[in-house]
């Protein structure tokens, strides 16, 4: 494994990690703060139950997420100092305020988790609503800093120097709409998937069984509105990629000659040394359509990219048709649960609707690292769009295999930690957060 | 600006180094507790920093998007030559903030609790060891940009007698600082009393730890008396340092709590504000007598003043949550929850 491959791929583990614990930590207070408000306003003890078990699980998860983060704020430079030396002063706008979010997230979670019965009980909710509010600014700040990676705005570049320099305008580059709420409605559905699905098991068992009908209700309907939206900021950032990025765009339908108008391509293995794709089914103008709102319009190739500027075509291919696809079975797994919650509410106990939930628990996750992968990998050969090359940015220090190798292994430990730590909060619902000695309100349908 | 995001930077290090020292202390105080008295060292300290845990780490965070934002040579200078200290001090942050949150949100308690504790304690040693040795580095002129081999390069940047004094001072100084604030925090008076005994022994500690790091400096001929004595402030400092650490054994012995904590952290103040006046606007001192400054080696204007704001702006909404938040939890009450 020579360095740069090594570099790489610690960064692509250190993110790859840090994205499921964010998401999770950026999503579930608001799960919390539902289930917490209905306590208030209804008084029903399973709510505020609820409420403590998922106040665990955001612990658990903000600790994660905070110390890969700390992470990879540290691995910017150990990995690439050339990059944040230069890069630094222009994108650390969003960083530097993602850092008053990260704090003031910290300290509300401090407020709520030792909160309870010290505080007035509005007061105490408020600041887990403020532990998600923040939670959701630093994740929008941090994907603004990548997307500038994408779309390097706010200086200009003149003669291998980076001259006058507005970090407004950086921050505000021309992905970050696109790319933070894609983002943001990502993490949404794949957390509310992943959560209720988890619920969804303890249903099929049969155990808790109105703790769990409630933790499912608040989390499937978080991720199905979520799912419902996302093609729609897909749309946006597919529109936006082909503006900005067409090389991306390029890679990601293994468009290798440019068309006119531009066939949709999907599934297929892309073949990078005789520039075509094999088994894959074309759908006529979709793609024109899809990337410029008009069925005839040209589709910029790899054809037309420098062959030592083109992005590889394989990854980020299959990494985008497994997130759309993904997507889309979460977004009709979704209208299923709308349908019966509008008409078939006898569904709602049926297996089979519940067995679909439990299915789909890893597959927002999925979906989301497909995501990164498309944006990431579409992205090189550069570290800034069209101005660094990744190459140049790596750190001069040799062996950096072995780092590769040790933070690997902190991951999978860190992870393994994790889920661990979960199963068991989930195995001592009935003895923790259940209790039958306590009085339940009658179970609503 | 350019004075408000250096002041920021001296103040979230200087910041971590009392409240995020005083975390890594009570793990350090927890590694070295008789075994039969960790359960109740581990409640006390549980109940005092639980709340104000993750609080304290984000000074790391600020001080790091500092350096990267306005200091970004600076950033990268330390993050090449400093890279096996910097991996190894990150690992035990890692290991550290997961492992204490773990062992408090763990929903059963068994062996597993022996598990997160070993991991704890022993990360809270190795971390601000290396955290020393990487504050010891900047200033020792050891780093190295014109190295050829390996060692001279990543090893022996870091690696040698001073830094490794400064990193056991400042463990001691951490464990100090802990022992202090707990004697506060403890619930019954035997407890106290047991801290007010670990505070003494620390302070001898991190005392003959001091005695060490000159004693290193000048085998190493780090010119560390002439850093301190050579100036009017850094001696005003040591000997307010010395008079505070009198006053202190006197209140420790007269039962007072909430008067030695503000004083071990004035005498950490007094410590970087020794060594720091010297130094200062010079944050990395290079082999061969180059240094890179906090006023020459900053980002362009633009951004010092964008972040000037942010900093200004964040503190507006962070000290008055923060304050709140160590007011509350100050009590000594019981937690009706956890």
């Amino acid at each position: 494994m020579d360095d740069f491959f090594a570099a790489r791929s610690q960064m692509a583990l250190s993110l790859g990690f840090h994205i499921i614990y964010a998401c999770i930590g950026m999503v579930m207070p608001f799960f919390m703060a539902v289930s917490h408000f209905r306590w208030l306003r209804t008084h029903d003890v399973v709510y505020q139950n609820l409420t403590k078990a998922w106040s665990k699980g955001v612990a658990i998860f903000f600790a994660t997420g905070a110390v890969s983060g700390t992470m990879l704020s540290f691995e910017l430079g150990l990995l690439w100092p050339q990059f944040m030396e230069h890069a630094g002063p222009i994108f650390g706008m969003p960083f530097s305020l993602e850092g008053t979010a990260f704090f003031i997230e910290a300290i509300a979670l401090g407020f709520f988790l030792y909160g309870w019965n010290r505080f007035n009980p509005w007061f105490h909710w408020f600041t887990g609503v403020v532990v998600g509010i923040s939670g959701l600014a630093s994740g929008i700040l941090v994907v603004a800093a990548n997307s500038w990676m994408n779309s390097p705005a706010g200086f200009d570049y003149v003669n291998g120097q980076y001259l006058n320099i507005d970090p407004m305008a950086a921050m505000f580059n021309r992905a970050w709409l696109s790319q933070s709420i894609h983002m943001t409605i990502a993490a949404f559905a794949a957390t509310g998937f992943a959560v209720a699905g988890v619920h969804a098991l303890m249903l099929l068992r049969g155990k808790n069984v109105v703790f769990h009908q409630r933790a499912f209700a608040i989390a499937a309907a978080f991720g199905a509105v979520a799912a419902i939206l996302q093609p729609l900021s897909g749309d946006f950032s597919a529109k936006d990629v082909a503006k900005r990025q067409p090389a991306k765009l390029a890679a990601m339908e293994a468009l290798f000659q440019t068309e006119k108008p531009a066939a949709l391509v999907l599934g297929g293995v892309p073949d990078e040394k005789n520039q075509r794709v094999d088994y894959a089914i074309k759908v006529p103008g979709m793609l024109s359509f899809l990337a410029h709102g008009n069925f005839q319009q040209e589709v910029q190739g790899l054809d037309r990219i420098p062959r030592a500027d083109r992005p590889p075509v394989l990854v980020p291919h299959f990494a985008f048709q497994i997130m759309v696809g993904l997507g889309t079975f979460l977004m009709a797994v979704s209208a299923l649960y709308f349908f019966a919650l509008w008409r078939k509410k006898a569904w709602l106990r049926s297996k089979w609707l519940l067995r679909l939930f439990v299915a789909a628990i890893p597959l927002g996750f999925i979906a989301v690292e497909a995501g990164w992968t498309v944006t990431e990998v579409g992205r090189q050969p550069w570290i800034i769009y069209g101005v660094m090359r990744t190459r140049d940015a790596v750190t001069p220090m040799p062996g950096i295999q072995y780092s590769f190798y040790v933070f690997t292994a902190v991951y999978l430990v860190l992870s393994f930690l994790v889920i661990f730590l979960l199963s068991r909060q989930i195995q001592m619902v009935p003895k923790l957060y259940d209790r039958p000695d306590r009085p339940l309100q009658p179970v609503l349908a | 600006m350019h004075y408000v995001v250096v002041a920021y930077l001296c103040l979230a290090l200087l910041l971590y180094l009392v409240l995020g020292g005083a975390d890594f202390g009570a793990g350090i105080i927890e590694l070295f507790t008789p075994h039969r008295h960790r359960r109740v060292a581990r409640q006390t300290m549980y109940q005092a920093i639980g709340p104000i845990w993750e609080a304290n780490h984000m000074w790391l965070i600020i001080a790091v998007v500092i350096l990267f934002v306005a200091f970004p040579r600076i950033y990268s200078v330390m993050s090449v030559s400093l890279h096996i200290p910097l991996v190894i001090m990150l690992l035990g942050i890692i290991a550290r903030g997961t492992a204490f949150v773990f062992r408090s949100y763990d929903a059963v308690k068994d062996n597993m609790q022996g598990v997160y504790s070993r991991i704890f304690t022993y990360s809270s040693f190795v971390t601000p060891l290396f955290l020393g040795i990487i504050a010891a580095s900047v200033l020792s002129g050891t780093i190295n940009l014109q190295a050829t081999t390996f060692l001279d390069a990543y090893v022996f940047s870091w690696l040698h007698w001073f830094s490794v004094a400064v990193g056991f001072f400042t463990v001691a100084l951490c464990g100090y600082l802990a022992s202090v604030y707990l004697i506060g925090e403890a619930t019954d008076e035997i407890n106290r009393q047991r801290y007010i005994a670990k505070t003494m022994r620390l302070n001898i500690i991190a005392v003959a730890c001091g005695a060490l790091v000159f004693a290193a400096a000048h085998f190493q001929g780090v010119p560390l008396l002439n850093w301190i004595f050579g100036n009017a402030v850094g001696v005003t400092a040591v000997v307010l340092a010395t008079l505070s650490l009198g006053l202190q054994w006197y209140l420790l012995l007269h039962g007072h709590d909430i008067i030695p904590r503000l004083l071990a952290g004035f005498q950490a103040t007094m410590i970087l504000l020794a060594i720091g006046y010297k130094h200062f606007p010079d944050f990395i001192i290079l082999r061969g007598g180059g240094t890179l400054s906090l006023f020459t080696q900053n980002a362009p204007k633009s951004t010092m003043h964008a972040l000037g704001l942010a900093l200004l702006l964040g503190s507006v909404l962070i000290l008055p949550a923060l304050g709140y938040l160590y007011y509350s939890f100050q009590k000594k009450e019981e937690f009706a929850e956890h």
